[in-house]
């Protein structure tokens, strides 16, 4: 038996789908990589400015760790129950994913914009240019997951949990757990290792 | 700077009387078409068949189309370089301005490898690979039809700026601090950046949509050692793209960044490090030109047991030598600036690592001429660029392994000798496997044949063209001549090379004159050489076992195989596709998003190089509300009834 | 098909043929084949040995590609036909191994070589090298020799068969400072100070250029080096110092400013730090406060 070119009910469109956005977030990956590798570079060049260690603040970082592993977790349990086909439950985990994302993002413009105020921009330094650049990217790629999560859960809402929306929640949910382990990255090497 | 209209004033449409005139020419070739199209009433016939399709063949035929128009492009700007270079000695500068030669030759470069290579290779890709492995369709038809209208938005970034502003004067790879805001304040490093961007998002989605086409769609039987050698080649060169190409959305992100906001990634102070733009762009710049050369060594794969009427030499031998060049890819980018100063240990390891990419290519040399051997050669066209680029290939490896050494490097680095062999590897390998792939698959694709005899004169002249434009170039390299120049003094002595040059370009010309002619007089004589079976060359493929060109849903019967070389066993079997018994076939319905998306994405470039914030924000915003419509769409997909696949079928070979 | 085919490889082999011999013939005039100094001699010598070893496969692949196509052409019914064969694992082990051998021995040249000829490396001698530090500005090439207190525009003269060192940066975007006669190049970056050491066999005339595109005024990055004898230098750089401008600060303020086709000029060097100083521009500013 063939697997069909372009079913949408067989399971075996599923998979593509799941394989491909796992090999998209593969080369989300890399990029992110490159801009690691940038930051390895450039982490001393403060050009007689700020250093890590001047404008990082670990345990606010921590704060924010926390809070995205919460939301993390909410999104894992909300997973859970849509594909066991809670779709009540799954809604609310979702908010509240949603709602700790939201957190996240607030806690991270606050911090970016506490040290331009303090007087140290992405115009001072290579070191500046890469933390805000690297922070911006992570940002960019939470604002874009709270937009689709806000329009799948939306389409659970309406329709239901079909296997259309369920492989959605899925994708979501990789994309979500995805900017997550790159912010463990950014804790690590950013904060962590950069501000000793 | 305006608010609405951010830095772009009237200034931007003024140009001297060359730039104006191409400009012009543009709007004149765009006004005709719209004329035609309203004459003959075919608005809604291209917006329903071309605009909005996401089937592959037709977005392959659209590549062609818009690759061939970037070809011509290209071309052109090439004679206009080898004259300036024949015309601007001593005290004559010739008659093009500094600035606009050297936004030719980046303009040059920038469309012969992202709009001609790799849309050739892309249209390809995009109609063989689900025919060649039994499928009916990719796996993602709506991301595929994006990828070729992000294809298409940058290139219209590029063509636009011939229009309004003008392009990158820095080079296909725009170093900084060149390229940087402090020494190229205006508009075209971020075309070019904008341009390259937006096609790239287009060439990642391709990578990641094939990827998962080839390695789930698959028909039954067609294991991974039973695929066609072109499908090979083409798994390597995704894997290739998947890799390289987020570092290059990365690094021309980072220049944006330096260029618009400020930051200091690449400047020469604030510790900022143009020397690792050089290695970030390289380390995605060497993959690119394997992207580039794979799947041309699969196409030759297909072609050299065809006309040599015998079974691929060494099949494992060759899936083993791609996977090995792939690897190799990956760790040579320095090659590229040996001169940059990395010290002999460093320079030694990268030198060794990119002599050793000519073992693996050797290997597949080798093993097509020993498919050759005690075969029956059939010269055909697709054959005669095929034996025309081992003769070029092999120059071109010489001059890429002795530029691996770097200390000879040191004296070859950025002179003509250098563009001497990229041309030649390009010119006699992407190229000649370009115009070898289409002139053999053409009757599928448009299903007639072409009139082979035009088919030898353009190989001939393609490569006495080539061999006088290019040799030259390379003694000019070892004479002491740099590359990018739009003048140079008499004494220097290199005037009678560039002639010589100047004429190979001429020649080369009519060799594309022959490739014009064959396609008018094949056109016209399109009835008498009509392919009634859809297999005009005795073909071992799956494609070759479908009408000429295929139905829309390629195969009534999802083949099953259970040998390499799968219609060759089939027919040697005396097996006929069964008739009858057919069932209705799952297909994806047209949408105009993807084509949307390419608007507004053209858009988004276009503002954020002149400035225009509100634009910006507004195509990135519409660019969301288009995915989200099309993911509100429930009413993707339709089946074809059983009627109108047995109306198509039964017309087969008639 | 096959006359003109036969014609064609024949158009082909005679192009070959004219083309080494014009080769051949006019290596005097071609820099990297014709070298005047002991860098670019051992670079060529390289070259030579580099094309050779390649040729052990080159020759064979365009004899077999001629041969094959012509034997097998499908209307030699004298010709075997053997179209399922397509295996052979001594034909693989002979063209996976041999050509790997061969860049193995390439690979032996290349490492000496690039040891040998580094540019950062100075070379081995009794004279006593002449330092000329050089600045690629928007568009020319400004030469600083700090030991005898002169500097020159597009233009550098030193003794024949002394060593010359070379330290090389940029108040410019990259550039490469490159003297075919005399050896490969190396970048100029600004902030960044490269090395490059040359020598002249004899007295000459010889061509410079910067290889890397600098802008609108790239074409006008050439200059001329002369190579005299010692006498001749020393006299040269003794007239230069006792009638030139002398190069200050505020002059080279202007002298940074974009120019194009910049005749050769000539200065006295009032602080031989000038080339530090450049450099020291890219640097962070000392610690504030």
């Amino acid at each position: 038996m063939g697997k069909e070119a372009f079913p949408d009910t067989h399971h075996s469109h599923s998979e593509n789908t799941y394989l491909g956005f796992w090999i998209y977030l593969m080369t989300d990956l890399i990029m992110f990589a490159t801009f690691f590798a940038v930051y390895g570079v450039v982490r001393n060049n403060t050009f007689g400015g700020p250093s890590a260690k001047d404008i990082l603040d670990l345990s606010y970082g921590l704060v924010e760790t926390l809070v995205l592993s919460t939301s993390s977790f909410v999104c894992a349990l909300g997973l859970r129950a849509a594909l066991t086909n809670q779709k009540q439950k799954m809604i609310s985990l979702f908010g509240l994913t949603f709602l700790l994302g939201i957190t996240f993002l607030t806690m991270v413009g606050f911090e970016l914009t506490h040290i331009v105020q303090s007087g140290y921009s992405w115009e001072m330094s290579a070191f500046l240019s890469s933390y805000f650049t690297l922070m911006g990217t992570h940002a960019a790629h939470i604002v874009i997951g709270l937009i689709f999560m806000a329009v799948f859960v939306a389409q659970v809402g309406f329709w239901g949990l079909t296997d259309v929306t369920k492989k959605r929640m899925t994708t979501l949910s990789m994309f979500w757990f995805f900017s997550y382990i790159v912010w463990i990255f950014m804790y690590t090497i950013v904060y962590l290792i950069g501000a000793q | 700077m305006n608010e609405i209209f951010g830095r772009l004033t009237i200034d931007a449409f003024k140009h001297d009387l060359i730039e104006a005139s191409v400009g012009v020419s543009i709007l004149i070739a765009g006004a005709v078409m719209t004329f035609l199209l309203t004459y003959y009433k075919r608005w809604t016939w291209l917006w329903k068949e071309w605009i909005t399709t996401v089937d592959h063949k037709k977005i392959a035929i659209m590549y062609l189309i818009v690759s061939a128009a970037m070809l011509f492009k290209g071309v052109v700007d090439a004679g206009m370089m080898r004259a300036q270079q024949v015309l601007s000695v001593g005290d004559s500068f010739g008659y093009l301005g500094t600035e606009h030669y050297q936004q030719l030759f980046t303009a040059h470069g920038v469309a012969m490898i992202f709009f001609v290579a790799m849309g050739f290779v892309a249209a390809f890709i995009n109609y063989f690979i689900p025919l060649q492995i039994g499928a009916r369709d990719v796996a993602f038809p709506f991301v595929n039809a994006l990828s070729f209208w992000f294809f298409v938005a940058g290139g219209m970034l590029l063509i636009t700026s011939l229009m309004i502003g003008n392009y990158s004067g820095v080079g296909w790879v725009a170093y900084p601090p060149l390229s940087g805001i402090e020494y190229s304040p205006g508009v075209g490093v971020d075309y070019w950046i904008w341009s390259i961007q937006v096609s790239s998002v287009g060439t990642l989605l391709t990578g990641i949509n094939f990827l998962v086409t080839i390695l789930k769609m698959r028909c039954p039987g067609m294991s991974l050692m039973k695929m066609p050698m072109f499908v090979w080649s083409v798994v390597v060169t995704l894997i290739l793209i998947i890799f390289a190409f987020p570092i290059l959305t990365a690094t021309t992100g980072m220049l944006t960044l330096d260029r618009v906001m400020e930051m200091h990634f690449f400047t020469s102070g604030f510790g900022g490090s143009p020397m690792m733009y050089v290695n970030l762009i390289w380390a995605w710049g060497h993959p690119e030109v394997y992207i580039l050369i794979l799947p041309i060594f699969g196409i030759f794969s297909e072609i050299v047991p065809i006309f040599s009427q015998k079974k691929l030499f060494g099949y494992v031998s060759m899936v083993v030598a791609l996977i090995a060049i792939a690897f190799l890819a990956f760790v040579v980018w320095l090659h590229h600036f040996f001169t940059m100063g990395a010290g002999p240990n460093v320079n030694t390891f990268f030198g060794l690592m990119t002599m050793l990419i000519s073992v693996p290519t050797g290997v597949k040399i080798f093993n097509w001429l020993f498919t050759m051997f005690r075969g029956k050669i059939l010269f055909t066209t697709p054959m005669l660029w095929f034996l025309s680029f081992v003769f070029l290939f092999t120059i071109g490896g010489v001059s890429g392994v002795l530029m691996s050494v770097a200390p000879i490097d040191f004296q070859v680095h950025n002179s003509l000798f250098l563009v001497a062999h990229f041309h030649n590897v390009i010119i006699g390998g992407v190229v000649f496997g370009i115009f070898a792939g289409f002139t053999y698959w053409f009757p599928k694709m448009f299903g007639f044949k072409l009139e082979e005899k035009y088919g030898a004169f353009a190989v001939f002249f393609w490569v006495f063209g080539f061999l006088f434009a290019f040799i030259p170039l390379y003694i000019l390299g070892l004479m002491g001549a740099t590359r990018r120049l739009d003048h140079y003094e008499a004494s220097t002595g290199w005037w009678p090379l560039f002639a010589v040059a100047a004429f190979g370009f001429v020649i080369i010309s009519i060799g594309i004159g022959f490739q014009c002619l064959q396609l008018y007089v094949s056109y016209k004589n399109r009835k008498k050489n009509r392919d009634k079976t859809g297999d005009p060359w005795n073909g071992r493929t799956l494609e070759w076992s479908t009408s000429s060109p295929p139905p829309f849903y390629n195969f009534a019967h999802t083949p099953e195989v259970h040998d390499i070389d799968p219609f060759w066993v089939m027919k040697e079997k005396g097996l006929k596709e069964a008739k009858g018994n057919y069932e209705k076939i799952h297909m994806p319905k047209n949408t105009p998003h993807g084509f949307f998306i390419g608007v507004l994405s053209f858009l988004f470039g276009f503002a954020i190089v002149w400035y225009m914030w509100w634009l910006a924000i507004v195509s990135l915003i519409g660019i969301f509300v288009s995915l989200i419509v099309r993911f509100s769409d429930r009413d993707t997909e339709w089946y074809v009834p059983v009627e109108q696949i047995e109306q198509i079928e039964s017309k087969r070979g008639k | 098909m096959s006359k003109q085919l036969k014609i064609t490889f024949l158009l082909l082999f005679l192009f070959m043929l004219v083309t080494v011999g014009l080769i051949f013939a006019y290596s005097g005039d071609i820099a990297v084949l014709s070298p005047k100094g002991m860098i670019a001699e051992k670079q060529k010598q390289l070259l030579l040995i580099a094309v050779s070893l390649m040729l052990i496969v080159v020759i064979p692949v365009f004899a077999l590609t001629f041969g094959i196509a012509w034997k097998y052409r499908a209307n030699n019914q004298k010709a075997k036909y053997h179209p399922k064969w397509g295996d052979s694992l001594l034909a693989e082990a002979i063209w996976w191994g041999i050509p790997f051998i061969i860049i193995i021995i390439l690979g032996v040249f290349t490492y000496k070589s690039c040891h040998e000829l580094d540019p950062f490396k100075p070379l081995v001698s009794d004279k006593k090298p002449v330092r000329i530090q050089v600045v690629a500005l928007q568009w020319k090439w400004l030469f600083i020799y700090p030991d005898y207190d002169i500097a020159t525009v597009n233009y550098i003269q030193f003794p024949e068969q002394v060593p010359i060192n070379f330290e090389i940066t940029a108040d410019a975007p990259m550039n490469s400072f490159w003297i075919p006669d005399l050896g490969g190049q190396v970048y100029a970056m600004a902030g960044m100070r490269s090395k490059l050491h040359l020598i002249a066999d004899k007295e000459g005339q010889f061509r410079g250029a910067s290889s890397n595109i600098s802008g609108k005024g790239f074409a006008g990055m050439f200059f001329y080096a002369d190579a005299t004898s010692q006498e001749g230098f020393q006299s040269w750089v003794d007239s230069v110092k006792r009638s030139s401008p002398s190069l200050d600060l505020e002059e080279y303020d202007s002298l940074v400013l974009p120019s194009e086709y910049v005749p050769p000029s000539y200065y006295r060097l009032e602080d031989d730090g000038l080339f530090d100083q450049i450099m020291n521009k890219y640097m962070a500013p000392m610690s504030k406060g």
